[in-house]
C-alpha cells in the first residue's frame, strides 16, 4: 500500500534531481533542512529517527544530498523524509516535509472497528505486514 | 555544468555553429569586468592575476566547446596558495570566491575559512563528522584551509589529521564541480606538506606563489590601505614612507602588507594623540584624516633599533 504523507504525496516519488530543488527553495527560505527515517510510516507517529542533525548552515542543496545518500545507503529500506523548519519567531515549526525514500515492499495500514457504548464505534488503525 | 557531453544534444552539423567568435563571448560574459576589477584592487601579484586569466579563458574556451557540442569536463580548480608571510594570500582567498562564482564555476560563491581545529577532532570518531559537516557548509562555494600542514603532523603516527586529509581527499575528487579548495601556507612547510601526501599534490591544479612586493608596490598599498579608512598622507608623509618601506624591508621580521597595516595602525594612534595634545582650535575633517610626517618619524625604524612590530609580526 502506498503511503502518502507530507507534501507531494499525491506525486509520483521525486527524483533526486527534484528533490535537489526542493532543498534549494527550502534553503533560499532560510529553513533548516533535516532528514529523518522510520520504519513504521503510521499518521499518528510523528517521531521518526533523525539522521544527524538538521543542517542550519547550508548554502548549497548538495550538502542535503551528500546526507541524504548516506541515509539511503544505511537505511535504503526505509522511509525517509526531509523537514524543513522555519525558526522565525511565531512560526518555530516545520513548514515543509516530504518523503523522499520508500521500502520496496510496503507495510499496510490496517483498520479495526471496536463497538463501544451506545453503538458507538471506535475506529483504529495499525501498521501491518506482508 | 553537466560532467559529460548531454547525450540530447543535437548531433547533426546544422544545429551547432560552426565558428564562435571567442572575443565577442568574452565581452559578453563579464570576465573582462572581473578580471578589470581584480587589476585595480590588488597591487602587484602578477602570477595570480595570470593564472586567473587563464581560468577565465579556459572558462570562456569550454563554453565555445559546449556550444559546439565537443565534450567538456569540469575542470579541477583546487588550488595551493604558497609565500610569506604578509603576500596577500587570505586576500586573495576572500576574493577567489566571488570571482570564481561570477565566472560560473561555483554555483554560490561563499567562502568557508577554516583551520586545523575545524577539521580535526579530539577524540577517535570525532574527526569524520567534523569534516563532513564542513565540507557540507562549504558544497557550491570554496573552502579555504589557511595554514594546511597543520593537518599532518609527521611526529605522530595516530594523529587525526591524516582522517581529514583522507576525507578531503576524496570529496577533491568526487565532488570537483560543486565546490573548489584553496589550500595555503608558508611555501617551504606546504612542500614539507605535499611531500608526506603525495595524493594532494597531485588533486591540486593550480600552485600559485605569491612574490615578495618591491618598495612601489608596498607604498601604493599603503596609499591605498589609508584611502579604505579615509585617511591621506600629506606630501612629506608620502615620502618618508617611502624611505620607511625601504628601511623597513632590511630589517628583521618583515611580513610584506601586514607590517605596512601595523605601521600604519601605529601612525593613525599617534595622530590621534598627536591631535588630542596639540590642537587648540577645532579641527576640520582634513585633519582628522590627514597623517603627517611626524606622525611616521617617531617610528623606531629610522632609528635603525629593533622595530617595534618585531614583536606583533611573529606568524
Amino acid at each position: 500500500m502506498r503511503i502518502t504523507q507530507g507534501c507531494f504525496s499525491f506525486l509520483p516519488d521525486l527524483t533526486d534531481e527534484q528533490i535537489s530543488a526542493q532543498i534549494e527553495y527550502c534553503l533560499s527560505r532560510e529553513w533548516a533542512v533535516g532528514i529523518e527515517y522510520t520504519d513504521d510510516p503510521h499518521p499518528r507517529n510523528t517521531y521518526w529517527e533523525m539522521w544527524g542533525h538538521p543542517m542550519f548552515d547550508l548554502k548549497d542543496p548538495k550538502g542535503a544530498m551528500m546526507e541524504l545518500d548516506d541515509c539511503r545507503k544505511a537505511h535504503g529500506d526505509s522511509y525517509i523524509r526531509i523537514n524543513a523548519f522555519d525558526s522565525t519567531r511565531g512560526f518555530e515549526t516545520v513548514m515543509m516535509s516530504f518523503i523522499v525514500n520508500r521500502p520496496k515492499e510496503e507495510p499496510k495500514l490496517d483498520m479495526t472497528r471496536t463497538d463501544t457504548r451506545g453503538r458507538s464505534q471506535h475506529y483504529s488503525w495499525k501498521t501491518a505486514r506482508g | 555544468m553537466s560532467e559529460t557531453a548531454d547525450p540530447k544534444t543535437p548531433t547533426d552539423a546544422e544545429a551547432l555553429p560552426t565558428a564562435i567568435d571567442l572575443r565577442a563571448e568574452y565581452e559578453k560574459s563579464g570576465v573582462a569586468e572581473v578580471l578589470d576589477e581584480l587589476d585595480r584592487e590588488l597591487i602587484g601579484l602578477k602570477p595570480v592575476k595570470l593564472r586567473l586569466r587563464e581560468i577565465a579563458a579556459m572558462l570562456i574556451v569550454e563554453r565555445a566547446r559546449a556550444a559546439m557540442g565537443l565534450s567538456h569536463e569540469t575542470p579541477t580548480l583546487h588550488m595551493n596558495f604558497t609565500g610569506n608571510p604578509g603576500t596577500g594570500k587570505t586576500t586573495v582567498a576572500m576574493r577567489m570566491a566571488n570571482i570564481l562564482h561570477r565566472l560560473g564555476y561555483v554555483r554560490k560563491g561563499h567562502l568557508v575559512s577554516v583551520t586545523r581545529d575545524d577539521l580535526v577532532g579530539q577524540y577517535i570518531g570525532h574527526t569524520a563528522p567534523k569534516t563532513k559537516e564542513i565540507l557540507k557548509k562549504a558544497m557550491g562555494g570554496v573552502l579555504f584551509i589557511d595554514e594546511a600542514y597543520y593537518l599532518y603532523r609527521p611526529d605522530n603516527e595516530r594523529d587525526y589529521g591524516q582522517e581529514a586529509i583522507e576525507i578531503l581527499l576524496q570529496v577533491m575528487e568526487n565532488n570537483r564541480e560543486d565546490l573548489v579548495v584553496i589550500l595555503a601556507g608558508y611555501a617551504d612547510r606546504m612542500d614539507k606538506f605535499f611531500e608526506s601526501n603525495p595524493g594532494f599534490r597531485s588533486r591540486i591544479a593550480h600552485h600559485i606563489d605569491f612574490p615578495d612586493y618591491t618598495e612601489d608596490e608596498l607604498v601604493d598599498i599603503a596609499d591605498g590601505m589609508l584611502a579604505q579608512q579615509n585617511y591621506a598622507f600629506d606630501d612629506e608623509a608620502h615620502e618618508l614612507m617611502r624611505k620607511y618601506v625601504e628601511l623597513r624591508r632590511k630589517q628583521p621580521h618583515f611580513a610584506n602588507a601586514r607590517s605596512i597595516r601595523n605601521a600604519l595602525d601605529r601612525a593613525r594612534l599617534r595622530q590621534a594623540n598627536r591631535l588630542f595634545t596639540t590642537s587648540d582650535a577645532p579641527v576640520t575633517a582634513k585633519d582628522l584624516s590627514t597623517i603627517t610626517a611626524d606622525d611616521l618619524k617617531v617610528s623606531r625604524v629610522f632609528t635603525m633599533g629593533v622595530p617595534d612590530s618585531a614583536r606583533e609580526t611573529g606568524k
